[in-house]
C-alpha cells in the first residue's frame, strides 16, 4: 500500500512539473467542442439537444490524446523497468498509474465539462447528471485507456493504434453517460443509468489492472 | 544467501540466445559476464532480474524459486541497466528519492549515496542539465542507497571518468565486504579482485528451427 | 527445445489429413444451402425475394461471433500454455472473421436499401456487428504493430480476451441504446417466427460456413507457418553471413 502511495505521488509530482501537458488536453477538449456549432449552426434548441453527446464525445477524444504519455516516457527512459523491479506488483503499479491519470486528466476534463455545457445551453436539469456521469465515467475511461496504452507500448504508430483499440471498448460508457443526462433533462429517473455506470467502473477497477499488468509484462520482456 | 540459475535458455526476437546455462552467486562474491556483443549478457541480466522469463530453466534463491515470490526477489536486487531511469524535470535528489524510497531507503542513506558517487552539491540540479557521466553516476547511486544484497550491473562504467570508475570499484568492494553479491556484465576489465567469470559464448546455442517439418 | 510444447510438423500432417473433410462438405453444404435459399424456399409475404439475403447475412453474423470466440480461446491458450500454434491460430482466424463480419455488414446494408429505403440504419444488431468489426481491425492492427512478431501476437492475444469480455457488454448497451432512440415499429431483421422452410436452408448454410471457416483456417495456418519458416531460414542465413 505504501508503494501505491509512493508511485502515485511520483506520478502526480511529474504531472505537476509538466502541467502544460494536462492543460493542452483540456484545451483540446474545449476547442473540439467549440467546433460543433460552426458545423451544425448556432440554433439554440439544436445545440441544447446535442449538448450531452458533444460533451461526452469530445471528452473521450481528448482523453485518447492523453493515453500515449501514460507509459511511453517511462518505457523509453528505463523508469518502467525500475518500477517493475520495485516491491509493488505490476497490478498495483497499473492501478496507481490509472489513478494518477484520472487525477491529472480525467478530473480536469470533468471540471471543464460544465463550461462546455454552458456554451451549449444545456438545460439546468442536466448539470447534476452531467457531473455524476463524468465522475463515474472518466475513471472507467482512465482504466480502459491504461490497458490500451500498455498494449501498444513500443509499437509503431502507438497513438493512433491506441485510439483504434480503446474507442470500441468505451462505447458503453458513452451510451449510458449521454443517456443519463438526456433522461435527467426529460425528468426521468437516472438511477438505473448511474448504477450501470457504477457497475462498469467496478468491473474495470477489478479487471483492467490484471490486463494492464499482463500487457506491461509482455512489453518489458 | 545463495542465488543460482539452472539450465537457463532464452529466446530473443525469435533467436535462441543461450541455452543450458548454469550460474551461482554466493554472498561476498562477484560474477563477471563476458562475451562479444549480442552474446546475451544483457538478456541474462534481465532474466536474473525477473524482467524476462527464461524460456526454459529456473532461477532460485536458497530459500525457494523466484517464480514463487517475484516481489520478494525484486526486494533483494538492484538492477542498473543501459537506461538511467531519470526524469528531466526532477532534481538529482528527487530522482534518487523516487527509487530509493520505493525500496524503503531513508533520507540519510540517500544523502550518503549521493556523496559516494560525487554528486554532493548538485542535489538540486534538474535531471535535464546533467551530463552523460553524471546521469550514469546518479543511476549508480541507487545501489549505494539500497540494502538489496544482489546487484545486477550492465556495463556500469560506460561514460565514466577514471575517478568515477574508482568510486564504482570501491562501492562494489564495500558491498561485497558487507556480504553482498554482484553480477556485472562488462567487456572491459574493471580491475575487481577475486571474481568468477562466466563467458556467454560457452552457452551459445545452435538455432533450432521449430517450423522445420512444415512443408 | 520448444518442441516439447508444440510440434508444428505433426500439426501440419494432421491439417493435411483433415483438410478434405472440411473443404468438401463445406462446398457441398453451401451449394445445397444456396439452392434451397435461392430457388426452393418461399419468398417472404412482406419482403418478397429480398428475404433471400438473409441466407448469407445471418450465417455471416453467426460466424463473426463464432470466429471471435475461437480467437479469444486460442489467445488464452497461447498466453497460458505458451503454445505457439495457438497464437498462430488466432492470427490466422482474424482476417477470416473480419471478412465474415464485413460480409454481414455489407449484406445488412444491401438488405436495408429495399426494406428501409436507406443503406444504413442504426439498427441494434448492425451497430453491434459494426463495433465487432472494429474489434477485429484493432486485433489485426495490434498484431502487426511491433518489430518483434512475438510481442505483437502476445499483445493482440490480451486484446482478444479483453474484447471477448467486452462483446456482451457492448451488445447489451447497444440494444438498450437502440430501444431508447428508435420507435418500436422498425422491422426486426429476423422476426421471432421463421418457418421451417426458411430455417432449414439457414441451418445448412450455417454449418457450411463453419466448415468453410475450418478449412480456411487450416490453410491460413499452414501459410503462416511457411512464412515463419522462410523468415527463420533467411535470418539463420544472415546470422551465418555475419559470423563468417
Amino acid at each position: 500500500m505504501n508503494a501505491l502511495v509512493l508511485i502515485m505521488r511520483r506520478e502526480i509530482r511529474l504531472a505537476l512539473r509538466q502541467i502544460g501537458e494536462s492543460a493542452i488536453i483540456v484545451l483540446f477538449f474545449v476547442l473540439a467542442a467549440v467546433l460543433f456549432p460552426f458545423g451544425v449552426g448556432p440554433e439554440p434548441n439544436m445545440l441544447a439537444r446535442i449538448a450531452p453527446g458533444v460533451v461526452w464525445v469530445t471528452a473521450l477524444l481528448a482523453a485518447m490524446l492523453s493515453f500515449e504519455r501514460l507509459f511511453t516516457p517511462d518505457f523509453e527512459d528505463g523508469s518502467l523497468e525500475q518500477l517493475a523491479l520495485g516491491p509493488a506488483p505490476l497490478e498495483m503499479i497499473a492501478l496507481a498509474k490509472a489513478a494518477a491519470h484520472w487525477l491529472t486528466t480525467g478530473l480536469p476534463l470533468m471540471i471543464a465539462a460544465p463550461l462546455i455545457a454552458v456554451l451549449y445551453r444545456l438545460p439546468d436539469a442536466g448539470y447534476g447528471a452531467l457531473m455524476t456521469t463524468m465522475a463515474l465515467g472518466t475513471p472507467t475511461i482512465s482504466l480502459i485507456g491504461t490497458v490500451g496504452a500498455a498494449l501498444t507500448l513500443g509499437s509503431r504508430r502507438g497513438g493512433v493504434l491506441l485510439s483504434l483499440l480503446v474507442i470500441p471498448l468505451i462505447v458503453p460508457v458513452l451510451i449510458f453517460g449521454t443517456a443519463a443526462i438526456d433522461a435527467a433533462i426529460g425528468g426521468i429517473p437516472v438511477r438505473q443509468h448511474l448504477m450501470l455506470m457504477g457497475g462498469f467502473l467496478l468491473g474495470a477497477l477489478v479487471l483492467t489492472p490484471l490486463a494492464t499488468a499482463a500487457a506491461l509484462r509482455q512489453a518489458l520482456e | 544467501m545463495r542465488f543460482f540459475g539452472e539450465n537457463l535458455s532464452c529466446v530473443r526476437g525469435e533467436r535462441l540466445v543461450f541455452s543450458g546455462l548454469e550460474f551461482a552467486v554466493d554472498p561476498g562474491t562477484a560474477l563477471v559476464l563476458t562475451g562479444s556483443n549480442g552474446s546475451g549478457k544483457t538478456s541474462l541480466l534481465r532474466v536474473m532480474s525477473g524482467l524476462t522469463r527464461p524460456t526454459v530453466g529456473h532461477l532460485a534463491w536458497q530459500d525457494g524459486p523466484v517464480v514463487d515470490n517475484p516481489e520478494c526477489h525484486h526486494s533483494r536486487l538492484n538492477y542498473v541497466g543501459h537506461l538511467d531511469a531519470l526524469k528531466p524535470v526532477l532534481s538529482v535528489r528527487e530522482n534518487l528519492q523516487t527509487w530509493a524510497r520505493l525500496h524503503g531507503s531513508t533520507d540519510k542513506k540517500i544523502a550518503s549515496a549521493l556523496k559516494k558517487l560525487g554528486l554532493e552539491g548538485s542535489e538540486n540540479i534538474p535531471g535535464r542539465y546533467l551530463s552523460t557521466g553524471q546521469r550514469r553516476r546518479l543511476s549508480l547511486a541507487r545501489l549505494a542507497a539500497s540494502d538489496a544484497p544482489l546487484w545486477l550491473l550492465d556495463e556500469p562504467t560506460i561514460a565514466l571518468d577514471a575517478a568515477s570508475v574508482d568510486a564504482v570499484r570501491s562501492l562494489i568492494a564495500e558491498h561485497r565486504a558487507a556480504g553482498g553479491m554482484a553480477v556485472i556484465a562488462t567487456n572491459v576489465d574493471l580491475g575487481i579482485a577475486d571474481t568468477t567469470t562466466l563467458n556467454l559464448l560457452d552457452f551459445a546455442a545452435a538455432d533450432e528451427d521449430i517450423w522445420e517439418g512444415v512443408r | 527445445m520448444i518442441q516439447q510444447y508444440a510440434n508444428p510438423a505433426r500439426f501440419n500432417r494432421l491439417a493435411a489429413t483433415l483438410m478434405p473433410w472440411f473443404a468438401w462438405p463445406a462446398g457441398v453444404l453451401i451449394a445445397v444451402g444456396l439452392y434451397f435459399a435461392l430457388f426452393n424456399s418461399p419468398p417472404d409475404y412482406q419482403q418478397g425475394d429480398t428475404v433471400r439475403i438473409m441466407y448469407v447475412h445471418v450465417p455471416s453474423a453467426w460466424m463473426a461471433l463464432f470466429v471471435y470466440t475461437s480467437m479469444a480461446i486460442s489467445s488464452a491458450v497461447g498466453l497460458i500454455w505458451k503454445h505457439p500454434l495457438a497464437h498462430l491460430s488466432a492470427q490466422a482466424a482474424a482476417p477470416i472473421g473480419a471478412c465474415f463480419t464485413f460480409v454481414c455488414l455489407l449484406t445488412g446494408s444491401l438488405w436495408g436499401k429495399p426494406m428501409w429505403g436507406t443503406w444504413w440504419v442504426w439498427d441494434a444488431r448492425l451497430t453491434s456487428v459494426l463495433i465487432l468489426f472494429f474489434l477485429y481491425l484493432g486485433f489485426m492492427a495490434l498484431q502487426n504493430a511491433f518489430d518483434d512478431p512475438a510481442r505483437g501476437e502476445r499483445s493482440a492475444a490480451i486484446l482478444a480476451i479483453i474484447g471477448f469480455i467486452n462483446v456482451p457488454i457492448i451488445k447489451f448497451s447497444v440494444d438498450w441504446w437502440n430501444t431508447l432512440h428508435q420507435p418500436a415499429s422498425v422491422v426486426k431483421i429476423s422476426g421471432p417466427a421463421i418457418h421451417s422452410s426458411m430455417l432449414i436452408p439457414l441451418f445448412v448454410m450455417g454449418v457450411g460456413f463453419t466448415l468453410y471457416f475450418c478449412a480456411l483456417l487450416l490453410l491460413r495456418m499452414k501459410t503462416l507457418m511457411l512464412a515463419r519458416r522462410a523468415r527463420g531460414m533467411s535470418m539463420a542465413q544472415l546470422h551465418q553471413q555475419a559470423s563468417e
